[in-house]
């Protein structure tokens, strides 16, 4: 069979596609969902209606965001079985059950309170109602820790035992599968990367807003908010992409190899700029690296020995029996340092922004401005930023705004690409994991369906989120401003009212 | 009582909850062309189930993680061999959730009325689906020593099958009628009800056929005993919404759905999903099944969380337990 077109490579694209879809919407979504339960906080505490009129804003592009990320998710689940079948047969007495807690547990918190969120603005008191969407986050993020012990099992399977009479890994310590270090460092680095999208996603909008000098208070409020998130979250994500570089070099080192395209083994390894080689020979013919980098980065000392793909794919060779043990080099390399390239961009911009915009009291009289003004850009001391330059600020944080969710897609394709040819890491083999009854035909049928309608879908998605971002946020109508208080709401003086939200 | 057979009646409750909630969401779906007469009647509809549909989706997910956590060679034979439907449904969920949150966030008359067809294909064509597949899981279907489906996908559209596709079908549009009757006011809801009435007689018909070849095919002493109720329930429910006792009528449709679906869980067990070549290859409890550890581990899981979901899943119903009437839904955002 054409090698092209072969099942294990349509389930293998198939895979990529739809999960890397999928998770255009998950880091937003899980970012938004805190960022919108905190602004929404805000206006309990204060009863300032900023507040609730960003709240129900940044609720709006977060609702138009979810939709998508549920339905996705829906494939998620169920792909595994589908084109996956030898793999799920073999994983599944390990590896079903965080997948059944993160249903059991996440998902149904998620769905249930997002019900609740949207349509209980007249129907439960501010303080529930604001309790949903925090319940709505507590969602989100306990999703993410399940899935993503579920995949570090994968990285770096632990607590279990192979049945060879049955043919299958079997759990021995489920405790370890959801604590290992792999388990714990990947989910903080995924939450933190996720709210630098949050944050990027709500400075470039409001950004847009501020240079057309409208909803002045509101975006003032959520270009602060966005850049104090990307700023910690971008340092926070460094951290924990350096801790989970440091556990992957322990526990992958071919990954690490292939990041850096470091063919042989060296001590004060280079981390490369740039490197264009010929995979086949296993070289580079061009490099620009910097020295000692790699060796720190996995090890945390300049002089340490890294070692190289050619004596890894060795290695393995040896353990596993012959074969070739490279993933995909080009790919590893390049998505990593797409990935470290976008974040990193990101959060300098955001460090940037926060001095622009910075306090009151770091800022001359003359500069300070006023709730309802557009923020004075002070790169030095005593003078803002030329209109010009003031611009072209405000058009940098827009367009970069996607940054983060570019760097987050290629976070995944690395980890995951670096990862091959092993679909769990050291036991088994992906192309030993497809169905074996399931057709080509099925599998491409499949995937050109998923992959038209996600086209279809993305296009709808992206120009709603323009309309609602464009429109900015609503005025507040009267049942707005006086919630109910108790629940089911307060209209039996006036039954027949419209519902504050209705499909 | 093993550890392999309590998830198996836990597995069999997941779907249960599914269908008994997703069925009357996708009824509600239907009735969108069938009992509404305009779009304000037809949003009545939709936000009848609005703050809920999604919540009552994961009862599937739920099913399908703890499937694969619990039985997981059940898991990969159902999903891998029936993969043509699967993913009909799939596309099907995707639109309709789609559907349900797009729809009134623009005012385009074009835009609106693509979803609404939308929610009616998409919820028609799953209710058929699930029936299909259930009819074929029951019947027992093609599967080799290696646990593998080496049917086709025509195989899948057998008489009984088909009849079980009709039977959801049928029986969660009387269950949503059932339900817009009960969460509805004003002149639609007096339709409901008489609508309902027929669709329930359609129903009574096409459901004691199915159950009663199935409890002839495969039934024993336990299985009668389902179908008993469930054509007792079905009756109780199409006499309560006659007399207009929608609270009832609903109580009784949801029982039927319990009782059905539980018929074609017992007379399965002990296999989960029967060969058809050889009843030695058929999978069971037993050889489908996780290990003692795994089981345990998601026994304390679904012990602790599932009386939870029904908590908080009711907790929200009563917050919405108000009827809407087409005066509650507001002229455009």
């Amino acid at each position: 069979m054409d090698l092209a077109l072969a099942p294990e490579t349509l389930a293998r694209w198939q895979f990529g596609i739809t999960t890397v879809y999928h998770f255009l919407f998950v880091p937003l979504t899980i970012s938004l969902a805190a960022l919108t339960a905190g602004l929404q906080t805000a206006w309990v505490r204060t009863d300032n209606e900023k507040y609730l009129r960003a709240t129900k804003f940044w609720g709006k592009l977060f609702l138009i965001n979810i939709a998508m990320g549920v339905v996705t998710g829906i494939v998620q689940e169920f792909q595994f079985g589908m084109n996956w079948s030898d793999y799920s047969r073999f994983v599944g007495d390990v590896f079903g059950a965080p997948l059944a807690f993160e249903a059991l547990i996440a998902f149904f918190f998620e769905s249930t309170f997002i019900g609740l969120w949207i349509f209980g603005w007249d129907r439960l008191p501010k303080k529930i109602h604001l309790a949903c969407m925090w319940m709505v986050s507590l969602g989100t993020i306990l999703s993410a820790y399940f899935i993503l012990a579920a995949n570090s099992w994968m990285q770096h399977p632990v607590g279990y035992r192979i049945n060879e009479e049955r043919g299958r890994a079997e759990l021995t310590d489920f405790w370890k599968v959801l604590t290992q270090d792999t388990a714990v460092t990947q989910f903080f680095h995924t939450i933190t990367a996720a709210f630098l999208v949050g944050g990027a996603f709500m400075v470039g909008i409001a950004a847009f807003h501020l240079a057309r000098k409208k909803h002045i208070p509101v975006m003032r409020t959520s270009l602060r908010l966005g850049l104090v998130t990307v700023v910690i979250a971008g340092l926070l994500t460094a951290v924990s992409g350096d801790q989970l570089a440091k556990v992957m070099f322990r526990q992958q080192p071919m990954k690490m190899a292939a990041a850096e395209a470091l063919w042989d083994g060296q001590e004060r390894a280079p981390f490369s700029i740039f490197a264009y080689g010929d995979v086949s020979e296993g070289h580079n013919s061009v490099e620009i690296s910097l020295p000692g980098v790699l060796s720190f980065l996995a090890d945390n000392d300049p002089n340490s020995y890294v070692p190289g793909i050619n004596d890894i794919n060795k290695a393995q060779e040896e353990k596993y029996g012959p074969g070739d043990y490279r993933p995909n080099i080009p790919v590893a390399f390049w998505s990593f340092r797409w990935m470290i390239g976008f974040g990193m961009a990101s959060f300098g911009l955001g460090i940037l922004g926060l001095w622009l915009t910075r306090r009151k009291f770091l800022l001359p009289p003359a500069l300070r401005t006023g709730e309802d003004e557009v923020p004075n850009l002070v790169l030095f001391r005593n003078k803002a930023l030329s209109p010009k330059f003031t611009k072209l600020y405000w058009l940098t944080a827009l367009w970069t705004l996607l940054f983060p969710l570019i760097a987050n897609s290629w976070g995944w394709i690395f980890t995951e690409m670096g990862r091959q040819p092993w679909v769990v890491y050291g036991v088994l083999q992906t192309r030993d994991g497809v169905s074996p009854g399931v057709s080509q035909g099925e599998i491409l049928t499949s995937m050109i369906f998923f992959t038209l309608l996600y086209a279809v879908l993305a296009v709808i998605e992206v120009k709603l989120l323009v309309k609602y971002i464009k429109a900015g946020p609503p005025e507040l109508t009267e049942s707005d401003l006086n919630p109910p208080t108790r629940i089911n709401g307060h209209d039996d003086e006036d039954a027949d009212r419209p519902m504050a939200f209705s499909y | 009582m093993e550890l392999h057979d309590i998830w198996f009646v836990l597995i069999a409750v997941l779907w249960i909850g599914y269908f008994f909630l997703e069925g009357f969401d996708f009824g509600i779906g239907v009735l969108t062309k069938l009992l509404a007469r305009d779009r304000k009647e037809r949003r009545v509809l939709i936000n009848t189930i609005g703050p809920v549909w999604d919540g009552n989706e994961v009862w599937l997910l739920s099913a399908g993680g703890a499937t694969f956590a619990a039985f997981p060679e059940w898991y990969a034979t159902l999903f891998s061999g029936f993969y043509l439907p699967l993913l009909i449904i799939l596309l099907c969920l995707i639109v309709r959730g789609v559907a349900f949150e797009y729809r009134a966030k623009r005012t385009g008359e074009r835009w609106q009325t693509n979803w609404e067809n939308a929610i009616f294909w998409t919820s028609l064509i799953p209710a058929i689906l699930w029936g299909v597949a259930f009819g074929n899981i029951v019947r027992g279907v093609k599967i080799d020593a290696d646990m593998e489906y080496v049917g086709t996908f025509f195989d899948l559209l057998n008489p009984y099958a088909i009849l079980g596709g009709l039977v959801t079908l049928f029986l969660f549009t009387f269950h949503g009628a059932v339900f817009a009757a009960l969460k509805t006011a004003g002149d639609i809801r007096v339709r409901a009800r008489s609508l309902a009435l027929k669709l329930g007689l359609a129903t009574a018909v096409l459901a004691l056929g199915f159950l009663l070849w199935t409890q002839a095919a495969s039934g024993d002493r336990w299985s009668l005993v389902a179908l008993i109720v469930a054509v007792v329930a079905l009756v109780a429910a199409i006499g309560a919404i006659a007399r207009g006792r929608e609270g009832w009528s609903f109580a009784f449709s949801g029982l039927t759905i319990v009782a059905a679906v539980g018929m074609l869980f017992l007379t399965l067990f002990p296999n989960v999903m029967p060969s058809s070549l050889n009843d030695a290859w058929s999978l069971t409890v037993t050889n489908a099944s996780s290990t003692p550890y795994t089981l345990k581990i998601m026994t304390w899981c679904a012990g602790i969380a599932t009386p939870m979901v029904l908590l908080y899943q009711s907790w929200t119903y009563w917050v919405f337990r108000k009827r809407i009437g087409t005066q509650h839904i507001a002229d455009a955002h």
